[in-house]
């Protein structure tokens, strides 16, 4: 399985369409963006770039020496884990995107 | 929703050969070939209008992650096929990938007389500073006094620079990049495929597991750091004097001049002997 499969997978979660809305308001008031990062371990060596180079720490290692998420509401999206990866592991995708349509609109 | 960076990413690998790839954790040339991905992307071209060839080392198995027309050639010889593909057909936006042994060692001739006809290609040089997948041995960018299989005692050989090297072989375009800069390193790719003529473009990349190993930056991270703290950008280089700039290196576009490519030289010369165009 590719990662874009991956995601495409990952993406159709189970979230409440009204919960969803509810918490982007709230993050769009309070003035915060907040991102979703992925990593694809089937395709990550490990090597560490994401956590030395994180501005904001959002990745930590493991005692198997693999990244782990442990601050994902700090991340500013700078995508610089994106771009260094060697791998083409890490994604990082707006979690509150404005893609979606409100059930109370109807359409 | 898959980001933007990631879909055009993969558009383009080949899903069907074996990933993750090849290359050490953290070798810069996966940061390379995501750079690459990314400004042709950045500049629509199609994907049957592109020929990525490359020749032997580490950076030679980088055409085989991704769906174009790629061609893995002999060692040092990929300047010459790429020669070949472009005068056959010319309409062809020819890449050519190489490392620094294949570039400036074993196709150093190829190289500087690639430079010297201005033929229009684009020269991709990943320079990481050794020969990396023979074992260790020393380049002609080793840097004076570091350590390496060949020379453990120091090296006692001094380095030369490779963009210099196209810059007084006649090159069109040439710049630096580093694999830390990647933002800047998507440009200077993009300009470089857009420019008519020869342009090369010298990528430093990290290669802890042979170079940093013997010189104490035995990971990526350190050797991505000492990248960050020795470039120096041009336009910074300008004002600093010769003392502050040892050991460094400036990154960014070295030079970028106008001259007659030898490809458009070659259609006059034929539109001329099938009577096309008047003698003058």
């Amino acid at each position: 399985m590719t990662p874009e499969e991956e995601t495409v997978r990952n993406s159709s979660s189970t979230e409440v369409q009204d919960e969803y809305w509810e918490k982007k308001l709230e993050m769009e008031k309070k003035g915060k963006k907040l991102f979703k990062q992925q990593i694809f371990l089937d395709w990550c060596k490990g090597c560490g770039i994401c956590v030395a180079f994180c501005p904001r720490k959002v990745y930590e290692m493991d005692e198997m020496g693999s990244p782990v998420i442990v601050r994902p509401d700090d991340c500013i999206g700078c995508r610089f884990c994106e771009l260094h990866c060697p791998d083409f592991a890490i994604t990082i995708i707006k979690r509150y995107p404005d893609r979606r349509r409100r059930k109370s609109d109807g359409s | 929703m898959i980001a933007e960076i990631t879909r055009i990413r993969h558009k383009y690998l080949r899903h069907d050969k074996k990933f993750p790839h090849v290359w050490c954790p953290g070798c810069g040339i996966g940061i390379v070939l995501g750079s690459l991905i990314r400004a042709i992307d950045g500049l629509g071209l199609a994907k049957n209008d592109l020929v990525l060839a490359s020749g032997i080392g580490c950076s030679g198995r980088l055409p085989a992650y991704v769906d174009f027309n790629t061609l893995h050639t002999t060692h040092g010889r990929a300047l010459t096929f790429s020669t070949g593909i472009k005068l056959a057909n010319p309409s062809l936006n020819v890449l050519t990938v190489m490392g620094d042994g294949d570039a400036t060692a074993i196709g150093g001739n190829h190289f500087i007389h690639a430079a010297r006809r201005n033929l229009n290609l684009t020269a991709i040089i990943i320079n990481n500073q050794i020969y990396g997948m023979t074992g260790g041995q020393y380049s002609p960018t080793t840097p004076y006094g570091s350590n390496s299989t060949t020379s453990p005692y120091g090296h006692i050989e001094h380095a030369f620079s490779i963009a210099d090297l196209a810059v007084t072989s006649g090159a069109s375009y040439v710049a630096r990049g580093t694999v830390y800069h990647v933002p800047a390193l998507d440009k200077l790719i993009s300009r470089g495929i857009e420019k008519e003529g020869f342009s090369v473009i010298e990528i430093m990349t990290n290669c802890h597991t042979q170079y940093g190993r013997r010189n104490e930056m035995s990971d990526p991270v350190t050797m991505m750091k000492w990248f960050k703290d020795h470039a120096v950008t041009t336009t910074r280089a300008k004002k600093m004097s010769p003392e502050e700039l040892k050991g460094k290196f400036s990154i960014g576009v070295l030079t970028d001049i106008d001259k007659p490519s030898y490809t458009e030289e070659y259609q006059k010369i034929r539109d001329r002997a099938k009577g096309r165009e008047v003698k003058s």
